[in-house]
């Protein structure tokens, strides 16, 4: 029998030469006379350790990283199939404090099926949401998921089974699901990781969506900057479709669900719901005004449930553990798990999921190890790029909605960026507005005009010119903007802006010959 | 892969731009609500969705001309003109900032002797920044030809601009 190595088809794997790896070990195990069968999985989420290879040996998986393909040769002569040892070894995958330390719940097959096999999917409990949703009524599947205290993974934290509940409750005979993909937060992969790791997970999330709210027809809206995700996603949905999972009668029981996927086009602003349904049909990526409320009227009119990857990934562990198994990990308000991406300069960066409630100290401290550089810490944006920036004494908050909105913070998508002390505060306060400038949608003045004002007085004070004055037009910036923007995108950018003047004051602290004299 | 609308001398290849839009359209069953789909494929085909290709999309899709015009302007990854034979999309969002993009951007466009949003009067080369390429734990993360790339330094990135161009 065929000895399984395993190297990820993720793209974050691909980006550090994965292919490559995959394909020296084959012909390595080829002019070995080795009989190896390599699977392409996604990533076990340990970045810093990718290209990650694992071998399949006495039934545990092993793991060897990161492997560059100038290394696979010496692999072999290690004896890496049967476990040997080698620099590169981590021993069994599954017992790597990083990941033996997480809660998988959402992620529980991410790199370690093969994607696109379905029999490899089942085998490890996919599926059998699904079926249990089949078997109940539709009511009884919404109140589950309201029951699971499932909150919007996207940002906001809306209870996803309420939401539900809305769409489910209005009689219009067409009713969409409608996935955002749209991913746009710096430090934030998580969607694509499902995408490309168990793109079966979502589509079971969204088909369990489609029979509770009454919805046929569901919508992946995936960017693209993606294009591997895209890909992944039609090749399975192409799988479910052969299987009669997807069609006139999902698995022969009569509720009909057809899928399809849309691509973006290089627009932050399109992962804002109404934009993303504007975005869907076909137009510019222009916010609608609310009411009414993309569950009442969506995409083409038509009552939409609006939910991200994660959310609706989350959904097939829900119904196939029950409510009650979901709802146990968490605190307060916070139920169940989030997937962590802990990026930017960091030593281990990668996916952490882990029950709401855990440190930030024990994300970026505890799983990341510190900055990548090794310089001192400096702080940590949460949330994105609409997300507040950090400081070190607030590293002890506990990441739940609520406890971070209190500290001024936000959990958003469940990003954070890690700084070192090398940062500029201003700098990045400055960017904050130059984003905001170049991805408004441009239907409302407090940002459309705000951000470009901003930037441009934020540049007035890292030259030095009227610091304090100009600190202060800032501040009144960004009241006009929280108060007066039609979405989150002019009306949060204030958000990183404030935490940065802030909680480092004395980066704003200007003086006008220093900068003269760079 | 023989793309029969790309060659290298003209942008489309002397395919009419208009007659390459319809056939697009044709494919997605002139449907107005895939326009974006549309509008990346007449990209991938003709190297760009030119002003010339717009009144056929809006004939065949029935919408007005505005309309396609306001939908191609918005959207960043939509281009006027053909970008260069290798485009780089190089990411300067937040974390790849903290981790030195700004620099690697800078050496990189010096490097190859354009700036940032610029293409080569060679058409050799294309430089565009992006926003995240969710590659934000390997940065600085940059797409090469729409490959992705991670951990890059000038030398790793300039060795993937080298390698697209063969
Ligand atoms: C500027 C902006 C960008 C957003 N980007 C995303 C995104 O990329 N993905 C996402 O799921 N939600 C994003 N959201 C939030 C969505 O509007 C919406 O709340 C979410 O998709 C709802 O799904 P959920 O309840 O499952 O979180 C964004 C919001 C704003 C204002
Ligand atoms: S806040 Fe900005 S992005 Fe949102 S609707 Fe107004 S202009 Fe558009
Ligand atoms: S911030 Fe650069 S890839 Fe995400």
């Amino acid at each position: 029998m065929s000895i399984k190595v395993y190297v990820p088809r993720d793209s974050a794997a691909l980006s550090v030469g994965a292919d490559e790896v995959a394909t020296r070990i084959a012909r390595e195990a080829e002019t070995r006379g080795l009989d190896i069968r390599v699977v392409r999985n996604g990533s076990r989420g340990m970045l810093w350790l990718e290209p990650l290879v694992e071998v399949e040996h006495d039934g545990k998986r092993l793991a060897y990283g990161p492997v560059a393909t100038g290394d696979v040769a010496s692999l072999f002569e290690a004896g890496f199939l049967e476990g040997g040892d080698h620099a590169l070894a981590h021993g069994v995958t599954e017992e790597i404090p990083y990941f033996a330390n997480q809660e998988r719940l959402t992620f529980a097959r991410v790199g370690v099926i093969d994607p696109l096999d379905l029999a490899d999917y089942e085998a490890h409990g996919g599926l059998k949401g699904l079926r249990k949703a089949l078997a109940m009524k539709p009511g009884e599947v919404v109140e589950e998921v309201v029951e699971s205290g499932l909150r919007g993974r996207g940002g906001a934290g809306f209870p996803t089974g309420i939401k539900w509940r809305t769409v489910a409750g209005l009689p219009e005979d067409q009713k969409y699901i409608c996935c955002n993909a749209d991913e746009g937060d710096s430090g934030t992969f998580a969607d694509r990781m499902i995408m490309e790791g168990d793109p079966s997970c979502l589509i079971e999330g969204m088909v369990i969506a489609g029979i509770a709210a009454g919805a046929t027809e569901g919508y992946i809206y995936i960017r693209s900057e993606y294009p591997d995700a895209i890909a992944t996603m039609k090749a399975a949905i192409r799988g479910w479709e052969e299987a009669g999972l997807l069609g006139d009668s999902v698995d022969g029981s009569g509720h009909a669900f057809r899928l399809f996927v849309r691509t973006g086009a290089g627009a932050y602003i399109c992962g804002e719901e109404s934009s993303m349904l504007e975005s869907i049909e076909g137009k510019r990526g222009t916010v609608r005004t609310k009411p009414p409320i993309p569950a009442i009227a969506g995409l083409f009119g038509k009552p939409t449930v609006v939910n991200n990857v994660l959310s609706l990934a989350s959904v097939p562990v829900i119904l196939s553990e029950g409510a009650a198994f979901y709802k146990d990990y968490g605190m307060g308000r916070s139920r169940g798990t989030q997937p962590f991406q802990i990026a930017g300069n960091v030593k281990n960066g990668g996916l952490v999921e882990k029950a709401f409630g855990i440190s930030l100290r024990e994300l970026i401290e505890g799983f990341g190890g510190g900055t990548a550089s090794g310089r001192p810490f400096r702080t940590a944006q949460l949330g994105g790029p609409l997300g507040a920036y950090v400081s070190e004494d607030m590293l002890d908050l506990p990441a739940d909605y609520e406890a971070l909105a209190e500290g001024g913070a936000m959990l958003g998508h469940g990003g954070i960026v890690v700084f070192d002390d090398t940062v500029d505060m201003a700098e990045m306060a400055r960017f904050a507005f130059e984003f905001c400038q170049i991805e408004s949608c441009g239907k409302c003045t407090p940002c459309r005009v705000g951000a470009v004002r901003g930037k441009e007085t934020v540049e007035k004070i890292l030259a030095g010119i009227d610091v304090a004055a100009n600190i202060a037009l800032v501040e009144d910036l960004c009241d006009t903007m929280t108060d007066g923007s039609l979405c989150a995108m002019g009306g949060l950018t204030p958000m990183p802006v404030r935490s940065a003047i802030r909680l480092f004051p004395e980066d704003f602290d200007r003086a006008p010959s220093a900068v003269a004299a760079e | 892969m023989a793309n029969p609308y790309l060659k290298d001398d003209a942008p489309g290849g002397g395919v009419d731009p208009a007659t390459a839009a319809e056939a697009v359209c044709a494919r997605h069953g002139n449907d107005p609500a895939a326009l974006l789909e549309i509008l990346h494929e007449l990209q991938h085909d003709i190297g760009c969705t030119p002003q010339a290709a717009l009144p056929a999309i809006a004939n065949a899709l029935n919408i007005s001309r505005a309309e396609v015009h306001g939908v191609v302007s918005f959207y960043h990854d939509f281009h006027e003109t053909p970008g260069g034979r290798i485009t780089v999309k190089i990411c300067r969002a937040e974390a790849c900032q903290s981790m030195g993009a700004l620099k690697l951007i800078e050496a990189i466009c010096r490097r190859n002797g354009i700036a940032l949003g610029e293409t080569s009067a060679d058409k050799r080369i294309t430089i565009e920044p992006v926003y995240c390429l969710g590659n934000c734990a390997l940065s600085p993360a940059a797409m090469v030809n729409g490959r992705l790339h991670g951990r890059l330094d000038e030398t790793r990135l300039q060795a993937a601009i080298d390698g697209a161009a063969t």
